[in-house]
C-alpha cells in the first residue's frame, strides 16, 4: 500500500570519507512531516540537522558523500531512486529550500525579481507571466513598492527584506513542502519574528508542510507542532513539541533545555563594590563617520553617527550588557573602550584618568589593565602560533611583566583555570572546538591580569550548551579575581543571566539603562520593549 | 560614471607625463644617433650637419621643450630611420598590432572561460586533470621557442603554412597561435579557481534547489559572479599585447609595435621610440577605461558604491 504521507524519511543513513575516517553525519534517522504539519529539527553544531533536508533537495553530492541506507519518500515516490532530471523538476516546484543568509543565498549579481522569476521560468512559466507573478509575489510577502524594487539587486535591502525575498522565491509555485535550514538565525531579533510571522501566515493561507531546520530552541516554541532532537547524527528524541518542551525524557533534550539562557534567576552582584570612583565612566562619547566628500559639489560632507552621546559608568567587579540590533553603535562603542577607535566627542575615565589625554607611554600601560575577547574564536587566534605563544604573547608585548622563565608555568595555570589541560599548550587552534578555542582566548586575556575584559559578542558563534559553560567560566572569574566585564550582546537572554547592569542601544544611541532587573521587568523605552516581546524573554515561560 | 572616468583621465595624463619625460632622457643617455647613422670616417662637418637636421646639437632641455611645444600641435618630430614623421611610421605599425591584439583576445577568453568552467565543475575530475596539465604547460613554454618549432613543423617540413610576413590569413594562423598559448594557459587557471569558489557558494545551492539546470547553474549563475578576477587578467594580457608582441611580431616578420620600437631604440630613433610608447600608452589607459565599466556592467555593486 503507498504511503500518503507528504515526505517520509525513513532509516536514512549517510556518511562523509574525510582524511580522519569516515563521518557518520545521519545515522539511521527517520522523519515524517505531513501537508499543514510543521516539523522542527533541532540540534546543535555538528549534529547533522542540516544533512538529511538537504538530501531531499538532493545538495548532498555523492561522491564525496555515501548515502548507505534509507529512502525518502516524497507522496510515496522514493526520490532516492529517481532520476537527477526527475529530481530538478521536483525541487522549487513541489518541495522548496530557503537558508540561513539570504545575502549570501541570493545571486548579487542578478535583479531580485528575476531571481524570484526565475524559478517559475525553470519549472515551464513563460517570461512575461514569470515577471508579474514575481512582483505580485513580493507584495505578498510585504515589500512595498515591487514593481520598483523587483529590478533592484541584493544589496540593496535589508537582512530581513532578503529572507522574505528568498520566501517570496520559494512560494513562487505553491510547493507543497518548504524547507528552511535556519531561516532567522542571521537575522535581527524583532525581524527573526516577523519572518517567523510570515511563514506561518503563509502555511495557513496555502497548507503547505514546513520543516525548520534551528539550533534555537525559541523557534522551535513559535512556530513547530512536532520536534526531533539530534546528536551527533542520530535523532535522540522526537514528539509533539508541547511533550517534547515539557517532558524531555532524554538527557540531551534535557541538558539543551538547562542550557537555555533567560530562563534562570537574574545575575548577583557577587563582587561589586561601589568605591568613590567608578572603574569606567564614559562621558558623552560620539563617533561620526565622514563619508567622501562629491567632486565639484557644495553637498555637505556625508556623516554618519554611530555613536550618539552616550554617557554610563562602570564599578568595580559589576558587568555592564550592552544589547542592541545590528548597526547599533555597540561594536563601535566597544573599539573606542579599547582604544581601537577614538571618540569624535567626549570623554572616556578609566580608574579616574582620561584615556584620550593620556601620553602614548601612560597609553600603553592603561591597555594592560583592559583586555577583550571577540566574536570569532577562529578569526582572532593566529592559526601558525601554538597555544602556548598564543597565551604568553601579551608577556612579550608588555615586557616586564613576567620573567620568561615562568611563562609555561603560569600558560599551564591559566589553561587550568578556563577548563582546559595544561599540555593543550602545544597544540594549535585548528585541533580545539568553538568552545575550547573561546576558552583560549579568555585566557590570552587573563594572562595581564587585567581589572575589565570588554567581550563583544564574545559567545555568540557558540552553540547553547557550549555558551552556558562559558559563561558559567566568566562568573566564576568574576567571583574569585573580582574582574569586570563588558558584556555586548544581540541576545537578550544571555545578557539577562550575566549582566548586572544594562545599556539598550538603539541607532547609535542609549535609549534606557539600569539595572538588569529593572530593565528586564518594568522596561521604560518602547524600543526596550519591542526588543523584549520579539526574543520572547519571559520569567518562567517553559517552566510551567 | 562621467566622474570617475573624468578623474581616472586625470591620474592618466599625470603618469603619462612622467612616462614620456623618463623616456626622453633615459634614450638620450645611450649616446648620439649620429654615431650610427653616420658613417665611421665622417668628418666633424657632416656631424654638425646631421645634428643641426635633427636638432641634437643643441642642449637636452632645450630639446625637450621644443618637444614639448610639437606634442601640443600633434608633431611628435621626425623619424631618422624612414625620413618621415614618426607619428606616421607609428601608425603605419601599430595596425598590425592592434590587429594581433583582436584576433588573439577573443579566442583566449572564450577558450579559457569554457575549458575553467568545465574543470571547475569537477575539480579533481579527469577532464579537469587534462585541463590543468595542458594548461600549466601553455602558461610556462617560452613563446620564442613555441614560434620557431612551429615553423619547423608547420612551414618546414608540413609546407601547410607560411613562415613569415602578412600577405594572406594563412599568414596569421601561426602568429595567433602562438601569442594565444600563455594566456590562455594563465587565464584557465584564473577562470577555474574563481569558478570553484563561486560554485561552492550559496547562491549557486539556491539555484539547485529552484531546479535550475546544471548548464544554467554555471554559465548563468556562477560565471558571472566569477568574472571579475578574469576581466582583471584579461585585461592584463590584451595590454601586454598591444605593447607589442615582441618576439612573435620579430620571429615571424611582423611589421607591429613591438619590432617597430625594439628596431627604433637600437638605431637610437628617439621621435619614434616617444611616438611608439605616447601611443601605446594611450591605448592602454583606453583598455583600462573599458575595463572599469566592464566591472560596473558585470557586478551592480559597484555600480551602487
Amino acid at each position: 500500500m503507498p504511503d500518503t504521507r507528504l515526505l517520509k524519511v525513513q532509516n536514512l543513513s549517510i556518511q562523509f570519507p574525510t582524511r580522519k575516517g569516515i563521518v557518520h553525519a545521519v545515522n539511521d534517522v527517520s522523519w515524517t512531516v505531513d501537508r499543514g504539519e510543521t516539523l522542527a529539527i533541532l540540534g546543535e553544531s555538528g549534529s547533522g540537522k542540516s544533512v538529511s533536508a538537504s538530501a531531499v533537495m538532493n545538495l548532498v553530492d555523492t561522491p564525496p558523500a555515501v548515502i548507505s541506507s534509507g529512502q525518502i519518500l516524497f507522496r510515496g515516490q522514493d526520490l532516492l531512486k529517481a532520476s537527477a532530471e526527475d529530481r530538478r523538476l521536483v525541487n522549487g516546484k513541489s518541495i522548496s529550500m530557503i537558508f540561513q543568509d539570504p545575502l549570501a543565498a541570493l545571486n548579487p549579481v542578478y535583479p531580485i525579481g528575476w531571481q524570484i522569476a526565475e524559478t517559475m521560468r525553470v519549472h515551464g512559466i513563460d517570461a512575461d507571466t514569470a515577471r508579474r507573478r514575481a512582483i505580485d509575489l513580493l507584495g505578498r510577502v510585504g515589500i512595498s513598492d515591487p514593481e520598483r524594487r523587483a529590478r533592484d539587486y541584493p544589496h540593496q535591502f535589508s537582512g530581513g527584506q532578503r529572507q522574505r525575498i528568498m520566501i517570496a522565491s520559494a512560494i513562487a509555485l505553491q510547493p507543497d513542502l518548504l524547507i528552511a535550514d535556519e531561516p532567522t538565525s542571521a537575522l535581527d531579533v524583532t525581524v527573526q519574528a516577523q519572518v517567523l510571522d510570515l511563514m506561518k501566515e503563509l502555511q495557513r493561507d496555502s497548507g503547505m508542510g514546513m520543516v525548520i531546520i534551528t539550533h534555537d530552541l525559541g523557534v522551535v516554541e513559535k512556530v513547530a507542532d512536532k520536534v526531533v532532537v539530534m546528536q551527533g547524527g542520530r535523532i535522540v528524541e522526537a514528539g509533539p513539541v508541547a511533550k517534547v518542551l515539557s517532558q524531555p525524557s532524554h538527557p540531551y533534550t534535557q541538558r539543551l533545555l538547562d542550557a537555555v539562557p533567560g530562563r534562570h534567576g537574574f545575575s548577583v552582584n557577587e563582587a561589586a563594590e561601589a568605591g568613590p570612583t567608578p572603574l569606567l565612566e564614559v562621558r558623552n562619547v560620539s563617533k561620526v563617520y565622514f563619508g567622501r566628500p562629491k567632486l565639484f559639489s557644495s553637498a555637505p560632507q556625508p556623516q554618519v553617527k554611530a555613536v550618539d552621546d552616550a554617557s554610563f559608568k562602570l564599578s568595580r567587579g559589576a558587568t555592564l550588557g550592552i544589547v542592541g540590533e545590528s548597526g547599533s553603535g555597540k561594536s563601535t562603542l566597544a573599539r573606542m573602550l579599547l582604544g581601537l577607535d577614538t571618540p569624535t566627542a567626549g570623554s572616556i575615565d578609566f580608574d579616574g584618568k582620561d584615556l584620550l589625554k593620556l601620553s602614548a607611554a601612560e597609553t600603553f600601560k592603561v591597555r594592560r589593565r583592559v583586555q577583550f575577547v571577540f566574536q570569532d574564536p577562529t578569526a582572532s587566534l593566529n592559526p601558525r602560533m601554538t597555544i602556548q605563544q598564543i597565551v604568553s604573547e601579551p608577556w612579550a608585548i608588555h615586557a616586564g611583566v613576567l620573567p620568561r622563565q615562568q611563562w609555561r608555568e603560569r600558560v599551564a595555570e591559566l589553561l587550568e583555570k578556563v577548563g582546559l589541560l595544561p599540555d593543550h599548550a602545544e597544540r594549535y587552534p585548528h585541533q580545539f572546538s568553538g568552545g575550547q578555542r573561546q576558552r583560549i582566548a579568555i585566557a590570552r586575556s587573563l594572562a595581564l591580569q587585567p581589572e575589565l575584559i570588554v567581550c563583544d559578542e564574545a559567545v555568540s558563534a557558540l552553540d547553547v550548551s557550549i555558551q552556558a559553560q562559558i559563561i558559567d567560566l566568566l562568573k566564576e572569574l568574576r567571583r574569585d579575581m573580582g574582574l569586570s566585564y563588558i558584556f555586548i550582546a544581540h541576545d537578550l537572554a544571555l545578557v539577562r543571566d550575566f549582566a548586572t547592569s544594562v545599556i539598550v542601544m538603539y541607532q547609535g544611541k542609549i535609549v534606557e539603562q539600569g539595572p538588569t532587573e529593572q530593565v528586564y521587568g518594568k522596561p521604560q523605552h518602547d524600543y526596550t520593549r519591542r526588543l523584549l516581546a520579539a526574543s520572547e524573554v519571559q520569567p518562567g515561560a517553559l517552566a510551567a | 560614471m562621467g566622474n570617475f572616468i573624468f578623474k581616472r583621465s586625470l591620474q592618466s595624463v599625470l603618469s603619462l607625463a612622467l612616462l614620456i619625460i623618463l623616456v626622453f632622457f633615459l634614450a638620450r643617455f645611450t649616446g648620439s644617433p649620429a654615431d650610427l647613422y653616420l658613417p665611421l670616417d665622417a668628418t666633424e662637418e657632416m656631424r654638425d650637419q646631421f645634428n643641426q637636421r635633427f636638432g641634437f646639437d643643441d642642449p637636452v632641455y632645450v630639446q625637450f621643450f621644443r618637444f614639448l611645444g610639437g606634442l601640443l600641435q600633434f608633431d611628435l618630430g621626425e623619424s631618422i630611420q624612414y625620413s618621415k614623421p614618426a607619428v606616421e611610421v607609428v601608425l603605419q605599425a601599430f595596425p598590425t598590432t592592434l590587429m594581433l591584439a583582436a584576433i588573439t583576445m577573443p579566442i583566449v577568453i572564450a577558450v579559457a572561460i569554457v575549458t575553467g568552467s568545465l574543470a571547475a565543475f569537477r575539480p579533481g575530475g579527469l577532464f579537469d586533470r587534462i585541463a590543468s596539465l595542458i594548461s600549466l604547460i601553455g602558461a610556462s613554454t617560452p613563446n620564442f621557442w613555441v614560434a620557431i618549432v612551429g615553423v619547423i613543423v608547420f612551414a618546414v617540413w608540413l609546407r601547410v603554412l607560411p613562415t613569415s610576413g602578412t600577405g594572406t590569413p594563412w599568414h596569421w594562423v601561426l602568429p595567433v597561435a602562438v601569442l594565444c598559448l600563455r594566456p590562455t594557459g594563465v587565464l584557465v587557471q584564473v577562470v577555474r579557481s574563481s569558478m570553484i569558489t563561486a560554485l561552492s557558494s550559496a547562491y549557486v545551492k539556491t539555484a539547485r534547489a529552484k531546479g535550475v539546470r546544471a548548464r544554467a547553474i554555471v554559465f548563468v549563475h556562477a560565471l558571472r559572479n566569477a568574472l571579475l578576477p578574469v576581466i582583471t587578467v584579461a585585461s592584463d594580457q590584451a595590454a601586454g599585447i598591444v605593447n607589442g608582441a615582441v618576439i612573435v611580431e620579430t620571429v615571424f616578420g611582423f611589421p607591429g609595435i613591438g619590432k617597430l620600437m625594439i628596431d627604433s631604440v637600437l638605431l637610437r630613433d628617439f621621435a619614434v621610440i616617444q611616438a611608439a610608447v605616447l601611443v601605446t600608452a594611450l591605448a592602454v589607459f583606453i583598455i583600462n577605461i573599458v575595463v572599469d565599466i566592464t566591472y560596473a556592467l558585470v557586478d551592480p555593486r559597484i555600480r551602487h558604491s
